[in-house]
């Protein structure tokens, strides 16, 4: 009944191959939009800015970045977490060089050095494919994250070997660092994480991302058809990269103030990959789905037992919370292999037809 | 700087032959263990074609049941047994409940299942056995804590006796697998799904079983790694980050051939020792051991795609 797709005639190719062919989703996407621009902003507390919308928002890109190069190109990759800090660092560096730099610039630009460093370590996938590709990517991973360690140029030669955001303003107001105002960060990381899925949304549709699902599907036939591979991949690996970055710089900057290179160890990459995976691969809403999951799964877990009024330590609490995630995963890959966006593709046929399924 | 890079370590290592004994015996020994664990990633991958993730907290979980009953009074190779008991329910689960509805799913999701399984037992040891880092039952079982002292080129190499112990069990157990691989008929019933699985599946093997019985052995080789790694080390949660050397092993070995995970695990261990201690920490600050492997078995890869022993890739449209 609130799915009717009757009565929308496409009159033009335009429309044809409008973003949202059916006007519901349209309206479903304006409803988010303004959820997430105004009604949020004006309910939600600090402790809801803090645990869930700014880590889901930001969470949501970084999937974004690797469904990109796995979900669309077909090139897996576990590094993700060292991307994101070459995202971070570089932005970093630059707030600490440049300091009249223009903090969303910065962040805009960090995303540029990542996608540089994302196609030195995609040429191998060239030659390497499947999980071999996955475990050359752990290279990258391991060797960055060693780097972030090891190179005190990074972090300025500070004795803590961390980087600490510094207090950055825009236009007269603080948006990252001690000062800044959880609200602002939160409009900042929106602004960064619209922009970059309404470019994505259109990469993705476009010569650009048939070239990359052609590369995905088979690459050896999309060869054949004349599809450059080689700028194929490593375009996704860029594109990839750069998303990934810009994430690892929100991370940093807009949310966790300081890092230590361990934050980018592999854990993080996996974390990633789960979204991408459980929202399903291929789609651009399924990592949203995913990051609100896999980050809002563990909020919830910890105030369920309070407010049952049973008491446990929060070590088993954080124990058992993994154990749970861990399950979920596997139940939710055995419901659901293509993610929770097919279940919502699913969910809307069904819905399109309701009540009457014939 | 380029003397540094080749002729000083290369100095180094004439100067002090014995010191560079030590240094080759302690790489072996660590690549001995990185060969186990590939070997269960291997034995895994070859019959189901599941990269198997798990194979480091299974290491991890095998120790921490050995322990944990032995703790309890349990006398120590009545641990061993009952630990083989817990790792036999292990595999059962594992094939009931995750793989047996997976079946027939992209690799990749395969892959993300043994993550899952990974995450729940890391929570699930850590409820039960606590996450603080214990005491492997080297002398209850009968594992010599010793040393022997050699004096070769007038120098001095000292070698552990439960590594050596370490060394001569990992041998029994390869060939003890690769007869139950060749003579057997489970082993080759195993075998012959790894090579074609629906010809395997329309003689009458049974799917079910085999992979229960190959979860079965990679747990087996899972708790020889975690007595042999947790009496160098004490068991504790971080053993599961030695699993992730297995996969540059896995890279450089191939992922369907046994041999390739015992040579390219032997060859990891060796060339990371030597790569730390001459040229690691004198010019790059140490603690090289955490990607040496994998930009190896990257660079290598760049040339063999298939790793130095893996079937050649053939692909058509």
């Amino acid at each position: 009944m609130l799915y009717r797709t009757a009565g929308q005639y496409k009159t033009s190719y335009a429309s044809d191959q409008a973003v949202f062919p059916v006007r519901q989703d349209a309206i479903l996407l304006g409803i988010i939009l303004l959820l997430a621009w105004v009604i949020f902003p004006l309910t939600a507390s600090e402790f809801t800015f803090q645990t869930l919308l700014i880590p889901i928002l930001i969470y949501s890109l970084a999937a974004l970045g690797l469904n990109v190069l796995t979900g669309y190109a077909g090139q897996l990759s576990l590094g993700t977490a060292a991307f994101m800090g070459v995202g971070a660092y570089a932005c970093y560096k630059m707030v600490t060089l440049m300091p009249w730099l223009n903090p969303l610039v910065a962040i805009l630009l960090s995303g540029a050095f990542s996608a540089g460093i994302g196609v030195a370590f995609g040429i191998p996938s060239l030659r390497i494919k499947g999980f071999y590709l996955a475990i050359a990517t752990l290279a990258a991973q391991f060797f960055l994250v060693w780097l972030f360690e090891k190179w005190g140029w990074l972090y300025n030669y500070n004795s803590s070997g961390a980087i600490q955001v510094p207090n950055l303003t825009m236009f007269g107001v603080y948006v990252a660092g001690p000062q800044a105002s959880t609200i602002v960060q939160y409009y900042v990381v929106l602004v960064v994480v619209s922009l970059l899925t309404w470019v994505t949304i259109n990469l993705t549709r476009g010569t650009l991302g048939r070239t990359w699902k052609a590369t995905r599907d088979m690459d050896f036939a999309a060869e054949l058809i004349g599809i450059n591979l080689m700028r194929s991949k490593l375009t996704a690996f860029a594109i990839s990269s750069y998303i990934v970055g810009v994430a690892g710089a929100l991370f940093v900057f807009m949310w966790r103030g300081a890092a230590e290179p361990n934050l980018f160890d592999i854990p993080l990459s996996f974390r990633i990959l789960f979204i991408a995976i459980i929202g399903g691969l291929g789609s651009i809403m399924g990592n949203y789905l995913g990051a609100i999951l896999i980050v809002g799964l563990p909020v919830m877990l910890n105030t369920v037992p309070e407010a049952l009024g049973i008491h446990i330590d929060s070590a088993t609490v954080e124990h058992l919370n993994i154990m749970i995630v861990g399950s979920l995963i596997i139940f939710f890959l055995i419901i659901e292999p293509h993610g929770l966006a097919r279940l919502w593709a699913l969910i809307r046929e069904k819905l399109v037809i309701w009540p009457f399924p014939h | 700087m380029l003397h540094d890079i080749f002729i000083a370590p290369f100095q180094d290592m004439f100067s002090a032959p014995d010191f560079l004994l030590q240094v080759l015996w302690e790489g072996l020994v660590s690549g001995i263990l990185y060969a186990l664990i590939a070997l269960g990633f291997v034995l895994i991958f070859r019959s189901s074609r599941i990269f198997n993730f798990a194979q480091g907290i299974m290491v991890v979980f095998a120790a921490l049941t050995l322990v944990g009953l032995h703790a309890m009074g349990v006398p120590a190779w009545i641990c061993v047994l009952l630990t083989l008991g817990v790792m036999f329910v292990l595999a059962m689960a594992i094939e009931r409940v995750v793989l047996r509805p997976l079946v027939g799913q992209p690799d990749i999701i395969l892959f993300m299942a043994t993550i899952g399984i990974t995450l729940f037992l890391i929570g699930f040891g850590e409820i039960i056995f606590g996450g603080e880092n214990k005491v492997m039952i080297t002398e209850e079982l009968g594992i010599p804590t010793g040393s022997w002292t050699l004096e070769p080129f007038g120098g001095l190499l000292i070698l552990e006796q439960k590594d050596v112990t370490a060394v001569v069990v990992a041998a029994l157990l390869v060939i003890g697998l690769l007869v139950f691989l060749s003579r057997t008929q489970m082993g080759r019933a195993i075998r012959a799904l790894g090579d074609d699985s629906q010809a395997a599946l329309s003689v009458g093997i049974s799917l079910h079983t085999i992979w229960v019985l190959v979860w079965f052995i990679a747990g087996i080789i899972a708790l020889v790694t975690g007595i042999a790694w947790g009496a160098r080390a004490g068991v504790s949660f971080a053993l599961e980050v030695i699993a992730y050397k297995a996969l540059p092993v896995l890279m450089l070995g191939g992922l369907e051939s046994i041999a390739g995970a015992i040579i390219g695990g032997l060859m990891i261990g060796l060339l990371e020792k030597l790569f730390e201690i001459y040229w690691g920490q004198p010019l790059m600050g140490g603690n090289t051991e955490t990607w040496f492997a994998f930009v190896l078995a990257l660079l290598v890869l760049l040339f063999r795609p298939q790793g130095l022993f893996g079937e050649k890739i053939i692909e058509r449209v």
